[in-house]
């Protein structure tokens, strides 16, 4: 069955990754929060973007992790445990909503009373946005998602050692019962979090388009740090471009499916032009949105199709590298503009941005890199107890 | 199978799926382009051992599936921006977001179809659906439980005594020649194929046709023929007089119908209706235009009852007798209303103004035939007052 000669051998990462992370944090928090002290307000949108950064990468793991176990998937068991380590970013959802918690008022145009006492709209929608309403959500999502994330991550980590059978079906029936919780709770947080930033405006697949980018996200962090940790000989040396391919496939079906969702929004609006809808993708087409809502299109769709388009281009780890940190960059582009364009209609500005606006969604970044360094030095970077790893490493396309 | 001498390909049978993965490679690594491997079932890497390219089909499908793009997007701008163009909602003629549907749609149908087509055509060589290695012994085997390979003759570095000692030295054994049978066993385009093809498929549409509209006809949906509603001219059971129209009330007048209280009476009117209109210019004209549609078949163009009709038909009494030139206009009115002897009523022809307008261009036509010499006067006057303007 094994090939004696061909082991994986556990090696810890280097220690220039751990400084990355640190940097990335170190220069991103500096930026940020010099920011905070310029413009409380907008950085604290800003916060709001690196904040939702985490969380899709999170549940999007998380969900991935969850896919697979139901599906499954015979491929992805050497990579699945990447996707478990940025799940993990899931338990840290709740102790980083505390800023945006305690700002409430600035972030959130319905948590200020004054507004919602003049407005018919937000006081019909208030038993919803209400400030305990909204934190006990969070609470319990964020609580959900964590419990679930243990759960996984504990049997997969004790099989391990006992390479019991049963873990796996136990993780399928837990991954099961996990779906349609994480089908609610994503909406629901989407909606909470990004959606309400613009209290009177509402779409119905709004959940649905969150989540396909999250998907998307942690889809190309996943990619980028499994060629890279190929390229650097930690993964197990049997894997071949063939693995690589399925996440190449993977990536390419949730840009089309992003781009469907994102144009079925647009297309309804549109056609209805009803004014209580067509307000918020009005905001995004004047005062110098309407070159950056083309260039999502461009950044989000047309570029990593056509240069995931062809067959040889899923399995390339360079190119895959290159799509996978465009890809990476566009979600960020994405929640900015989902969020800011609010920020400038309420503060009648046209469209222009900070160099300093760069250093939350980079903290969070070198966040994620700091939790997989020390993920990795605690935990095998393969699920060696696994009873499907042998038939994974065989997978040939 | 009946073959000919000419020699396709020579094979050579392995046991094992390791076996062929090398005897794939080596044969590749000897420089044999044209060659192919069988097997019971997808072996893998089998692909990377023949050293085989990908296939092109990728390109065909590309192509297509752009050309669809750009079609779908002809089309949808010919039809609403040149063509038809029509206002829908208030959007812009060229209505981009409305035609994405439509041209994603045509892209994938056209991609799709394309890549179907040529793969039959370009790769699978149609309408020929046939191949030398059927129906031989090593097409048994690699369909059972063996691993084939094959080297064909036209291999430019083919030679048959060469081929068959580098499949013994690779391990193959039953090792075969193959010969190119000497007619396709089952072509396409055979007649009784064809035939039989159309027949089947006139039956099929025939039966179905008879099925589903004679024997077992079912709605698909009744919501819009089947009504809770009373169809016109119909009998109803809901109404006591049993019809399913209601009859109007008592006096209730059509729209734009003017009442004419000597409409019964078939001799002259004592007290006949008056002119109440002006004769204008414009009046005296819809005049002569009616009276030249509706009355100058039979009356003639200037009224003298010398009609284009004449001998065909009863011809009408002179309009410029005594009797007409001291009648009302009222009685003239009442003649067109009525009819008279043979004349039929043009009630319905004609309306109120229109009736009028002819019995005063009656009238001009009455004074131009019995004109006075300060009539004569008058005319000429106008005429020269309108050729020195």
């Amino acid at each position: 069955m094994s090939h004696s000669d061909k082991m994986w051998v556990k090696k810890d990462l280097p220690v220039r990754v751990q400084n990355l992370g640190f940097l990335l944090l170190g220069v991103g928090l500096a930026a940020g929060i010099t920011g905070l002290f310029i413009d409380a307000h907008r950085f604290m949108m800003n916060y709001l973007i690196a904040f939702m950064l985490l969380v899709s990468i999170g549940a999007g793991s998380l969900f991935m992790v969850a896919l697979e176990y139901i599906a499954g998937a015979d491929w992805s068991v050497p990579v699945r445990r990447i996707n478990e380590f940025y799940a993990a970013s899931v338990l840290f959802i709740i102790i980083l909503a505390i800023p945006v918690l305690m700002n409430m008022e600035s972030v959130f145009h319905w948590a200020q009373p004054q507004a919602v006492s003049e407005d018919k709209i937000l006081k019909w929608k208030a038993p919803y946005l209400d400030t305990t309403f909204f934190i006990v959500r969070i609470l319990v999502a964020g609580g959900i998602w964590s419990l679930f994330y243990s759960l996984l991550s504990r049997n997969s980590k004790t099989q391990d050692l006992t390479k019991d059978q049963n873990l796996t079906r136990k993780n399928i029936i837990l991954s099961a019962i996990f779906v349609p919780i994480f089908a609610i709770t994503v909406s629901v947080v989407s909606i909470d979090w990004l959606m309400s930033v613009e209290p009177h405006w509402f779409s119905t697949i709004y959940g649905v388009y969150f989540f396909s980018g999250s998907v998307l996200a942690s889809l190309a962090i996943v990619t980028y740090t499994t060629v890279w940790l190929k390229e650097h000989g930690y993964l197990h040396p049997r894997m071949t471009n063939d693995h690589l391919f399925s996440l190449g496939a993977l990536l390419f079906a949730f840009i089309n499916f992003w781009a469907y969702i994102a144009f079925s929004q647009y297309l309804l609006i549109w056609y209805a032009n009803l004014p209580e809808e067509n307000f918020w993708f009005i905001q995004r087409w004047e005062g110098g949105w309407m070159i950056m809502s083309i260039l999502l299109i461009v950044i989000h769709f047309l570029v990593p199709y056509s240069v995931l388009l062809s067959q040889p281009a899923k399995m390339d780890p360079k190119r895959l590298k290159f799509a996978s940190l465009w890809i990476l960059f566009a979600h960020v582009f994405d929640l900015y503009w989902l969020v800011m364009p609010s920020y400038h209609s309420e503060h009648s500005t046209g469209f222009f941005t900070y160099i300093l606006e760069f250093g939350f969604p980079i903290a969070a970044i070198g966040l994620l890199i700091l939790l997989f360094y020390f993920k990795t030095k605690k935990n095998n970077l393969i699920p060696i107890g696994d009873p499907k790893l042998d038939k994974s490493l065989n997978f040939r396309l | 199978m009946e073959r000919n001498n000419k020699l396709f390909a020579v094979s050579a049978l392995f046991n094992t799926p390791n076996e062929i993965i090398s005897a794939a490679s080596k044969t590749a690594e000897k420089g044999y382009t044209k060659f192919d491997v069988h097997t019971p079932y997808p072996v893998h890497g089998m692909d990377t051992a023949m050293k085989l390219k990908p296939s092109n089909l990728g390109f065909v499908t590309l192509g297509f599936g752009l050309s669809g793009t750009g079609l779908a997007l002809m089309l949808a701008y010919w039809t609403m921006n040149v063509d038809y163009p029509m206002n829908i909602g208030g959007k812009p003629l060229f209505a981009f977001p409305a035609y994405v549907p439509v041209i994603f749609e045509v892209t994938v149908l056209l991609a799709t179809l394309a890549t179907v087509i040529g793969m039959l055509t370009f790769f699978f060589k149609f309408p020929s659906n046939s191949h030398p290695v059927h129906d031989t012994n090593f097409m048994k085997a690699v369909s059972m439980d063996k691993f084939g390979v094959i080297i064909e003759s036209e291999d430019p570095l083919f030679n048959e005594a060469d081929a068959v000692s580098f499949l013994e030295s690779l391990g193959g054994n039953s090792i075969e020649k193959i010969y190119y049978p000497v007619k396709e066993a089952y072509p396409v385009f055979d007649k009784k194929f064809i035939g039989l093809q159309i027949s089947i498929a006139l039956v099929v549409a025939g039966l179905t046709y008879v099925t589903l509209n004679k024997a077992v006809y079912i709605q698909p949906f009744s919501w819009m023929t089947d009504q809770f509603r009373s169809d016109v001219q119909a009998s109803s059971t809901f109404f006591s007089d049993g019809r399913s129209m209601r009859l109007p009330v008592d006096g209730t007048v059509a729209r734009g119908f003017m009442p004419y209280e000597y409409s019964e009476l078939t001799t002259q009117p004592e007290k006949p209706l008056t002119n109440p209109f002006a004769p204008s210019k414009a009046f005296l004209e819809l005049g002569k235009k009616k009276y030249e549609t509706f009355c100058s078949p039979c009356h003639g163009n200037y009224g003298d009852g010398d009609s284009r009709l004449r001998e065909q038909f009863p011809n009408p009494p002179s309009l410029h007798s005594e009797k007409v030139r001291t009648w009302k206009d009222g009685n003239i009115y009442h003649v067109i209303v009525n009819g008279q002897n043979v004349m039929p009523a043009y009630a319905v022809q004609l309306n109120d103004e229109e009736r009028w307008a002819i019995t005063s261009y009656i009238r001009v036509l009455q004074r131009a035939k019995n004109s006075t010499e300060e009539d004569v006067k008058l005319v000429r006057k106008e005429i020269i007052s309108n050729v020195a303007q």
